[in-house]
């Protein structure tokens, strides 16, 4: 099970045109129901490789939910996904995950080496016990994040913006090619949301692709290269410069919206 | 003692063993009613199975009241989906269901055989050592060691194989799913785990207080420590100390010794939360009580801090000015004088040089809320901490 090797596509040079870059991530006519009542409807999507992209829209636009069916976290009742042109299930390896802060109990009896430690368990496989070499990878991504010192901290005794750090390193010791981060700047304060786009900006600068659920408007021109407007369907997706303007957020959040964009 | 008394402290130790290893991930998962639902659910199985065996420690008896137990977790689950009802209400209405049928069943068929409700519930440990286990003449045992010894064994190689797995879906059940590892597949094999075991419990403290032997001892683990292993361990811990000091509580009264152990498994719960060092009654209500003071400390530090003027500063004038008690004033000067924060001269207070030090800190703390410059101050002051 764990023979295979997965050929990770090389990184191609900076280029904004999307016709010349792998496509990391296709949607097809992704369609998503809770109880018969579709929360994403009919979703085409392709994310090239190397984009630092955010996910916008309201709440219940079905942002988290389309992060999660990528990852087969929830069925989708029709459509399809591919990471790299494989199914999710072939190609785990190549994707990490920032599930949102609330989304677990914080209380778990555990510190924050062993949460981070957590990342490398998809590597290993059932029942093989982590071991040395993955100790240093977590001990690595911690110190990456700028928080080493707090490893052997109980996870509740953290702020909120050190548990995500904390969920940052986990998604780094993964190692992955394509990561997706829900809402990672959630309840955090402004040095913490700095350090981690930083780090964003430094995955994508390795060629990495980046999927940020997003919900700061005006953060969005200085952080992010790629956007996609999601409202139920698919409203756009494309480069920041070309299409995060008035017209694409009046149609994604039903409001007349004026927001100004530099450069 | 004599060799029955050893054997019976023998079978509910491995008992409380085999119960608190799922009752720890079942307390994480704040799951602990299944548990309950469970113990209840189990007894159509039990008297189908003792039905069709007429032996309550064969095999398929267990293997019957274990899938009445996995069946109820599905059950609850499916009712839940509707999204109709909530988990409790769900777990609610199937467990009364399926425990109904099972009482019905023994009372229909109670005349001819050895099986009444009581002992299901209760179970007779005392009368453990009696159904012995012989193979060609040779005495190996009470049967109900044997029995629990196996699930026992079953458990802990699970654990040992699955730790990371039980770990990592307990904690967070949407990156257990992103790395393969199926939470379903985890979450059935912990409920069939439970299953067997609180079948294989039954018969020594019954099914109601088997619940007890699960959730109890995790329950004060958990105020204890802040590692998932060192809880596990100290479960263990608590379940066989309990299980012994029940029996010779039992034993002294002449009571039930099922009774006794759940009343050991409470009364130690009940000190430890109160005690615990961190978490308990005792301890919460102190630091909130110290979080109270340094707050008044501090707003009487900025007070001092703010105004230069002698008239804000006379003793007399505080609680008029920061409108205190009487008392209260005079408690949170005493603890600024013993910190040597401030120096009352003709009863005007005032600011030292380690005051003003730590009333600048608290203020770039209030401020910036930067970590980093609160750490050393954390270790002084309640304040501080989360």
């Amino acid at each position: 099970m764990n023979t295979i090797k997965m050929e990770k596509p090389a990184p191609k040079t900076n280029s904004t045109s999307s016709q010349d870059r792998a496509i990391a991530v296709r949607i097809d006519d992704l369609t998503v129901a809770y109880n018969y009542k579709p929360v994403l409807w009919d979703i085409d999507l392709a994310i090239p490789e190397g984009v630092l992209m955010a996910i916008v829209g309201p709440n219940g636009a079905g942002k988290s939910t389309l992060i999660k069916s990528i990852l087969d976290i929830i069925k989708p009742i029709a459509g399809s996904v591919q990471i790299y042109n494989k199914p999710y299930k072939k190609q785990r390896s190549l994707v990490a995950y920032v599930p949102q802060k609330g989304s677990v109990d914080w209380d778990f009896p555990t510190t924050a080496l062993d949460v981070v430690m957590m990342g490398t368990y998809g590597s290993l496989g059932w029942i093989k016990r982590p071991g040395q070499k993955q100790k240093k990878a977590a001990l690595e991504a911690l110190e990456k994040v700028g928080m080493l010192s707090f490893k052997d901290r109980q996870i509740s005794q953290l702020s909120g913006g050190q548990q995500q750090r904390i969920f940052l390193a986990r998604a780094l010791v993964q190692n992955a090619s394509i990561y997706f981060m829900d809402e990672p700047f959630q309840g955090v304060d402004a040095t913490t949301e700095k350090a981690i786009i930083n780090i964003l900006k430094e995955l994508r600068k390795a060629g990495k692709t980046v999927i940020v659920v997003h919900h700061d408007l005006q953060t969005v021109p200085e952080y992010f290269d790629w956007v996609t407007f999601l409202n139920v369907k698919k409203i756009a997706t494309g480069p920041v410069k070309d299409i995060f303007n008035d017209d694409n957020l009046t149609k994604t959040y039903g409001i007349n919206y004026k927001v100004s964009i530099q450069g | 003692m004599s060799s029955a008394q050893i054997e019976i402290q023998l079978i509910a130790s491995l008992v409380a063993i085999a119960c608190a290893i799922p009752g720890t991930f079942l307390v994480l998962r704040k799951m602990a009613l299944i548990s309950d639902a469970i113990s209840h659910s189990i007894l159509p199985g039990i008297v189908i199975g003792f039905f069709i065996t007429h032996d309550l420690s064969s095999p398929l008896l267990i293997i019957l009241a274990a899938l009445s137990g996995v069946v109820t977790v599905i059950l609850v689950e499916f009712i839940q989906k509707t999204g109709l009802v909530k988990e409790d209400t769900a777990i609610g209405l199937v467990f009364p269901a399926l425990f109904s049928i099972g009482v019905i069943l023994i009372a229909q068929n109670a005349n001819d055989v050895h099986l009444d409700v009581d002992a299901v519930l209760l179970g007779e440990l005392a009368f453990a050592p009696f159904d012995r286990l012989i193979i060609n003449d040779f005495d190996l045992g009470p049967k109900s060691l044997w029995i629990i010894g196996v699930i026992l064994s079953l458990t802990i190689t699970l654990l040992i194989a699955f730790f990371k797995e039980l770990k990592v879906s307990t904690f967070d059940a949407g990156l257990a799913s992103a790395l393969g590892f199926s939470p379903a597949v985890v979450h059935y094999g912990l409920m069939t785990v439970s299953s067997i075991t609180t079948v294989g419990a039954f018969d020594a403290v019954g099914a109601v207080l088997v619940v007890a032997l699960m959730i109890a001892p995790a329950a004060t683990a958990y105020l204890l420590t802040n590692d998932l292993k060192k809880m596990l361990g100290l479960s263990v811990f608590f379940g066989v100390c309990c299980a012994i000091i029940g029996y010779w509580v039992a034993h002294a009264l002449d009571a039930s010794i099922a009774g006794s152990m759940t009343t050991v498994l409470g009364v130690l719960f009940l000190l430890v939360y109160l005690f615990a060092p961190n978490r308990g009654l005792f301890s919460v209500l102190y630091r909130q009580r110290q979080q109270r003071i340094e707050v008044s400390l501090l707003t009487f530090l900025l007070h001092l801090n703010n105004h230069s003027e002698e008239s804000e500063r006379h003793v007399n004038h505080l609680n008029e000015h920061i409108n205190w008690q009487k008392v209260k004033s005079k408690s949170v000067l005493n603890l600024a004088l013993n910190n040597n924060m401030i120096v009352i001269d003709n009863d005007i207070v005032s600011l030292t040089a380690k005051g003003k030090k730590f009333t600048n800190e608290a203020i770039d703390y209030i401020i910036t809320n930067k970590n980093s410059e609160i750490e050393n101050m954390k270790d002084r002051f309640f304040l501080f901490r989360g």
